[in-house]
């Protein structure tokens, strides 16, 4: 059993599964963003991001540290934590691989989407353990969209996308729930 | 020179929980080694064995990635902000199946 667990809402899931679907057969990824406290860890809000790894976009996603100071950023002007990043596995379980585990850090939750010939078909969450040695699952819980502090508008951003794809990727209908 | 180094969310929990941590330092290097000599915990996730900063890790003063300004040896001023970026990277392997 495990003992982390993860509430997002299921618009938010079929989201990323959508996300997934959209660039497949490529990897998508984005942020993810909402509250980590005693109340548990909630993602409120998706910052889709596009894949930077341009050579080997089917089996590899990667982000510049740009892409993830605008996802800190964007967490902290609305009031959330970048509780970590989803990515897809186009044809491939929704597991971490060895490559997975050597880039990721401890504390973030990793959701990834399995896309099987253009269709989500299974969500997992993980989180690293704190020596990295292996990942621990982290159960995802559905919620409803429920806060209503969270349900407003999507973020303004100041800083400009670094590519034209950006831009339509962070549109607000992308971002708010 | 009093800087101020901004702590990522995966590294609070090594840092006392906080989010950003003050202290004197004149280089980028200085401020690292002050920061992980107050924080221990921090070290493994911040530097390889071999001591040098890992490759996972990128640092900014400011808006500008150390890697083009003088790297560890960047000079730091009273005020400036030091950021740690975490490298975000990983995807489904090479053979599609398992890894």
């Amino acid at each position: 059993m495990s003992r982390h667990v993860l509430k997002i809402s299921e618009e938010l899931l079929s989201r990323i599964g959508g996300h997934g679907a959209e660039t497949y057969p490529h990897e998508c990824c984005g942020a993810l963003l909402g509250a980590d406290g005693e109340a548990g860890r909630e993602v409120v809000k998706l910052l889709p991001l596009p894949n930077r790894r341009h050579d080997s976009p089917r089996n590899r996603f990667e982000l510049s540290p740009d892409d993830v100071r605008l996802a800190e950023k964007t967490a902290r002007e609305t009031g959330l934590d970048l509780l970590g990043w989803y990515h897809s596995h186009p044809d491939a379980p929704a597991r971490p691989s060895e490559f997975d585990r050597a880039h990721a850090w401890p504390w973030y939750s990793y959701i990834i989407v399995s896309v099987r010939g253009g269709q989500p078909v299974e969500t997992n969450s993980w989180r690293l353990q704190d020596d990295r040695s292996a990942y621990d699952s982290e159960a995802i819980q559905a919620v409803r969209a429920s806060d209503p502090m969270f349900a407003g508008a999507a973020p303004h951003h100041s800083v400009p996308p670094a590519e034209e794809e950006a831009d339509q990727l962070r549109s607000d209908e992308c971002l708010s729930r | 020179m009093s800087v101020k180094v901004i702590i990522p969310t995966p590294l609070r929990a090594y840092a006392g929980k906080q989010d950003t941590v003050e202290l004197q330092a004149s280089t980028v290097g200085e401020a690292l080694t002050t920061l992980t000599a107050r924080f221990q915990d921090l070290k493994r996730h911040l530097f390889a064995d071999d001591g040098r900063l890992r490759s996972f890790v990128n640092v900014y003063v400011n808006d500008e990635d150390i890697r083009y300004l003088q790297k560890d040896a960047t000079p730091l001023k009273q005020g400036d902000t030091v950021s740690i970026v975490p490298s975000i990277a990983g995807g489904r392997g090479f053979n599609g199946n398992q890894n």
